[in-house]
């Protein structure tokens, strides 16, 4: 058992959690908790920049995101809540056994997999490759970028006003 | 061209909303002129009398890793056709400045992701231009707020995000086997398929099937269609699920089959059975949208299917009936815009004898209605052929039976929108309906005429077609 | 980094594998049409991973990051667009019961 196997095994607990829980809230903070050990994970395997933007963007921005639309919905009253759970257990109690049960089968398999080798004088810096090679993905992001501006600006407008 | 197709749109865009309020009135206008001008664009480019040369230091300081081909300009023309038609009809339909000028943008948005995806040369620059186009439609299509437009967006997002999960998972087998992610490195992969090679085909086929809504993967079309506001339907059907999902299979379909294995088998059966099963779903629809949401589904099995057929074929029919689709289609969804303003109601089953009231919109409809059944002389009937050619050739006489019965349920549904709607006696709630503003007409004319002009013209065509490659 | 960590391609596989089925799980058996979100978010989570865990394997981590920098970005407004979309249905219908989300026939 490495390290690495620890903390993935940490990451799919904490997913697991963000499933199986039935407080929405609770479930944000563990989706957050499976974005920080996933980046851990990134960094462990060298993929610096990319575990740094997983922390602030994915557990963060997105976090933030989730408890903002959890605050402006209804909350359902107590006592729909308590037969909620119950239904939603009889839904997601497998979840769990799938998961172990699929680890460990999976973990038996040792087919050989051919992977292509690394290149001689390695990658090269993910910085330089972003802005040297793949300039183009950086323009669709803008792009897409601006797509969410465009979305923020018609769904996020109350009715009334100008109304579209 | 190619790096002026992407910035100029994206200048316009930054321009138009940096500029005040007061002149965001003709943002519509604007818009209109560029789709016009990428039209006239990619309708030259065959002929290469553009000389586009002194872009070459734009070109050198930007370093996008672009190329037009003849495909390429196929989408790029029938982009500016729909863009065109969509803008005129949402002109007419948008009564609000600000929501037409949204509108406009986010037209905007999506022209340059299908322009991207028209012109790159890499399976993950063509994921980032599809998902631009994508998140630009989910948010054209609860333009008007309503349950059913919400409910019809998050099904087309939903579906829309699982494929890109699928398409990303492929880029990662991708990596594995290939070392790369350009069109290039997977080509060389699929020319000495491994079993990791076969899972990226596969995972990025399949998410092309859920963002082109081939079965089974077709249940956020309808909805989304149906429900959007009719301009963006227009826009959604004339191009938008074509661009996202079956023109990047027209691009791989000749590596993935050129591959053995069981490639054309799969394109073949998915494209036949979203072909039928669009047709049969069509039949019963009472609502005018859901109907023609249905026969897209159906029309898109087809452009799958012929890249089963015979390759020196394959990709020419499939291209044909691509931008066929496309007129016919634009302009049905035109028609039922027209419709819905003038009578107010999408439910066939209420109608009859439109045709007297509204001439140009029946009249249009039924050469769109039978072009993409199939019928001589129109523009549909020479893509039906050959992809019906195609499949013949290429030693799949089952399933050229197939699409040939399929033409005949086309027909039969079309018929009975054309009996429903356009048909009979005008019934008294009718008598005052008059023919649709110029916003709905002038786009269904022109693509009407377009369709018949084509259809006769096209075996002066197909030489040069045949000799230039497709 | 130090330490060494393992270089096979299975054992990443499984966890892959793990978060993937989690995703899908808890995207199809829910009610809640922002429980739905979430399993996107793991989905997702699972899809950047083995992008990273690909280009690991591979040698090639820069090309990698950079894929999943971009994937990232376009998740985060997807995120938001999916949000918004949910906020208007929440608006007009007053419940985020995914039932209520499927009544057209589709």
């Amino acid at each position: 058992m490495t390290i690495m196997t620890i903390i993935l095994v940490l990451m799919v607990m904490a997913a697991l959690w963000a499933s199986m829980t039935s407080i929405l809230l609770r479930a944000t903070i563990a989706l957050a908790l499976a974005s920080a050990t996933l980046a851990v994970v990134m960094y462990s395997l060298g993929a610096t920049l990319a575990a740094v933007l997983e922390l602030s963007v994915c557990a963060g921005l997105i976090s933030v995101v989730f408890v903002s639309v959890i605050s402006l919905t209804q909350r359902t009253p107590f006592k729909d809540m308590l037969k909620q759970r119950r239904d939603r257990l009889a839904r997601y109690w497998p979840l769990p056994l799938v998961l172990v049960a699929g680890g460990v089968a999976l973990s038996f398999v040792h087919a050989p997999v051919r992977i292509v080798l690394p290149l001689p004088g390695g990658d090269g810096d993910v910085r330089t490759v972003m802005w040297t090679l793949r300039q183009l993905d950086l323009f669709g992001q803008i792009l897409v970028l601006l797509a969410g501006v465009f979305g923020v600006l018609v769904l996020f407008r109350k009715e009334g006003k100008d109304g579209a | 061209m190619s790096v002026l197709l992407l910035l100029a749109p994206f200048a316009l865009l930054i321009v138009l909303n940096v500029l005040p309020r007061s002149t965001q009135g003709a943002a519509w206008a604007v818009c209109l002129v560029l789709f016009v001008l990428q039209t006239a664009a990619a309708a030259l480019f065959p002929f290469a009398v553009l000389d586009w040369t002194f872009l070459a230091p734009i070109n050198e300081a930007v370093g996008f890793t672009l190329a037009v081909d003849n495909l390429g300009a196929l989408l790029l023309g029938t982009a500016g056709l729909a863009g065109i038609a969509a803008l005129l009809v949402g002109r007419a339909t948008f009564e609000q400045p600000r929501a037409r000028f949204l509108f406009s943008c986010l037209l905007l948005v999506s022209l340059i992701g299908m322009n991207g995806i028209a012109m790159v040369r890499d399976l993950f620059s063509l994921y980032v231009f599809i998902e631009a186009t994508s998140v630009a439609a989910f948010i054209l299509v609860p333009l008007r707020k309503g349950k059913d437009a919400f409910e019809g967006a998050w099904k087309y997002l939903i579906l829309s995000a699982v494929a890109s999960v699928l398409m990303l998972a492929s880029l990662g087998f991708f990596l594995l086997s290939a070392g790369g992610v350009s069109f290039d490195a997977a080509a060389a992969a699929l020319a000495a398929p491994t079993p990791f090679v076969w899972a990226a085909a596969a995972l990025f086929v399949s998410g092309l099937f859920v963002k082109g809504a081939m079965v089974p993967f077709h249940g956020w079309l309808a909805d989304a269609y149906t429900s959007a506001p009719p301009a963006v339907s227009v826009f959604l059907a004339g191009i938008v699920t074509k661009a996202s999902g079956i023109f990047a299979l027209i691009r791989l379909a000749p590596a993935l089959i050129g591959a053995a294995g069981p490639a054309r088998e799969i394109i073949l059966i998915a494209g036949a059975v979203t072909a039928v099963g669009g047709a049969f779903l069509s039949l019963g629809q009472a609502d005018m949208k859901r109907m023609l949401a249905w026969s897209s589904v159906s029309q898109m099995g087809y452009i799958v299917m012929a890249l089963g057929g015979d390759p020196s074929l394959a990709v020419l029919a499939a291209g044909l009936h691509f931008f066929n689709h496309a007129l016919s289609k634009a302009q049905l969804f035109a028609n039922a815009a027209a419709i819905e303003n003038r009578l107010g109601t999408r439910d066939m089953d209420r109608m009859g004898g439109i045709a007297a009231r509204m001439p140009l919109t029946g009249g249009t409809s039924a050469v769109a209605s039978l072009s993409i059944a199939g019928l001589p002389p129109l523009a549909g009937f020479w893509s039906k052929l050959l992809i019906v050619l195609a499949l013949w050739r290429g030693g799949e006489q089952v399933f050229a039976i197939i699409a040939i019965l399929t033409s005949l349920v086309t027909l039969a549904y079309f018929l009975s929108l054309q009996r429903r709607v356009f048909f009979g006696t005008v019934l008294p709630e009718w008598s005052a309906v008059q023919e649709a503003g110029p916003g709905f007409v002038v786009p269904a004319l022109v693509l009407a005429a377009l369709t018949v002009i084509i259809g006769i013209g096209f075996p002066f065509l197909l030489p040069f077609l045949l000799g230039g490659g497709a | 980094m130090a330490l060494e960590f393992p270089h096979s391609f299975w054992l990443y596989f499984i966890f892959f594998a793990l978060l993937f089925v989690d995703g899908l799980w808890c995207m199809l058996a829910t009610r809640n049409l922002l429980r739905v979100l979430i399993g996107l978010e793991i989905l997702m989570k699972s899809v950047t991973f083995f992008l990273i865990v690909a280009g690991y394997l591979s040698g090639r981590m820069a090309l990698a990051q950079a894929i999943v920098i971009t994937v990232i970005v376009i998740e985060v407004v997807v995120v938001v667009a999916a949000a918004g979309i949910i906020l208007g249905f929440f608006r007009t219908t007053d419940s985020l019961n995914v039932k209520n989300a499927r009544e057209m026939k589709g």
